[in-house]
């Protein structure tokens, strides 16, 4: 294994250790997908979609706790993470489409952090 | 595009084979048995699903909450499958699933995906334009319906569970299964009742 | 920090202008025998702890954007398992030529 193998996905992970095992997210949570591009920095195995990076999504729910696939794809011992569904309004992912439509899709929960941290420190 | 596989690539698949065989690790048994039940695998599952659901409110519940509860509840072997996700279409609201970054598909109550939905233009075009995509297919959504496109990007498996038709009343659930496509199971079609169908 | 690189890796296909204007084709063909038997044996070395479908994916999003293209869906399957089975030793590149 080249080390950009071993550091890529420890490289997506957020600040501050492992993730919590209970939800970080309510359902109806503002979210933003981190901005992020492992892709860009080595070989790496993520499931967040490209057209979501930086976008704002409301959380549907929580579907469980998985292994992280960017740890399995390297056959690494693999922490399990929140999986959420997601929502996103359709139009502004790629500046057409109709109003009313939207997107769903699965994204884990190092790939989120709170659409406005203010709002979420001052309901903490 | 199906493109049929290189000679290249079927003696690279052979080579590959043959070694698995002499190192121990695979049998042809265990391959000719492994594809048998995988070739076994059909959408008219999915689509008995959908039928028995539109018949039976409580099936329907059970549907939405555990789609692998429901689906072993018809007798299919779920096990080591992913979980399965339904996605209820409303008369507001007409779900289509795709998977951007591969071809993740509820094999386990659908079969095999069929070439489209690995292809690179539905990729790349149904989440970007789903409107557009279903219309080359002769599903033209009323501007009063949401599109929810479904990227199935992780570790659940997604299947539609489509409107039931008008003029469908009084009909089996032979009959309803009869009249739900794999692709209706996917969203890319709506289940039609025949014309002039008459309730039996 | 200066802006990040922003293409998408090929297989990160949604939205890709490339396709914008490509038909989808409703091609009803089942799966030829020989996708029906990598199939198979994907699931067979998944089975027996040979490989993950992430260990898989991540094998077929290494094959080069050119390749990746042109190869059929079950060539990808099968260039990235056996990639993963001499990766793992479990078979070796003398018995593969």
């Amino acid at each position: 294994m080249t080390p950009a193998e071993g550091t890529s996905a420890a490289a997506s992970d957020p600040p501050g250790g492992p993730a919590p095992a209970a939800p970080r997210f309510p359902p109806g949570a503002q979210v933003r997908v981190r901005d992020d591009w492992p892709e860009r920095r080595g070989p790496c195995h993520i499931r967040t979609p490209h057209y979501l990076r930086g976008r704002v999504g409301t959380v549907e729910r929580a579907l469980g706790r998985f292994p992280n696939p960017e740890d399995l794809a390297f056959a690494r011992p693999a922490p399990e993470r929140t999986l959420y569904h997601v929502l996103f309004p359709q139009p502004p992912l790629f500046e057409e489409g109709r109003r009313g439509d939207d997107v769903l899709v699965e994204i884990f929960e190092h790939w989120l952090e709170p659409a406005d941290p203010a709002a979420t420190e001052k309901a903490a | 595009m199906s493109a049929p596989a290189r000679p290249e690539s079927i003696a690279a698949l052979d080579r590959l084979l043959e070694a698995l065989r002499t190192r121990g690790v695979v049998t042809d048994e265990e391959l000719a048995a492994r594809q048998a039940s995988t070739d076994s695998a059909s959408p008219e599952t999915g689509a008995r699903m959908v039928a028995r659901a539109w018949l039976d409110p409580e099936y329907r519940a059970l549907l939405l909450r555990d789609g692998k509860a429901a689906a072993e509840a018809m007798g299919v072997s779920m096990a080591g499958a992913p979980p399965l996700g339904v996605l209820e279409d409303t008369p507001a609201r007409h779900h289509l699933v795709v998977c951007t970054l591969c071809s993740c598909y509820p094999r386990a109550v659908l079969g095999y995906p069929p070439h489209w939905y690995k292809s690179f233009a539905y990729r790349a075009r149904a989440v970007r334009e789903p409107r557009a995509v279903l219309a080359e297919w002769g599903t033209a959504l009323p501007d009063s319906v949401d599109v929810r496109v479904v990227d199935s990007t992780a570790d659940y498996r997604w299947m539609v569970l489509p409107l039931r038709p008008a003029g469908t009343e009084g009909w089996s659930e032979d009959q309803l299964t009869s009249i739900v496509s794999r692709d209706a199971l996917v969203g890319a079609a709506l289940p039609q009742a025949p014309q002039g169908a008459v309730g039996g | 920090m200066s802006e990040p690189d922003r293409t998408p890796a090929t297989h990160d296909m949604g939205g890709a202008q490339r396709f914008r204007c490509t038909p989808v084709e409703r091609d009803e063909e089942p799966p030829d025998e020989f996708g029906r038997r990598v199939d198979a044996l994907r699931q067979l070395l998944a089975q027996k702890k040979l490989m993950t479908v992430d260990e898989l994916r991540r094998g077929i999003e290494s094959i080069p954007e050119d390749e990746y293209l042109a190869l059929t869906y079950y060539e990808r399957w099968l260039r990235s398992i056996t990639t993963l089975m001499l990766e793992k030793g479990v078979v070796s590149p003398e018995e593969l030529r």
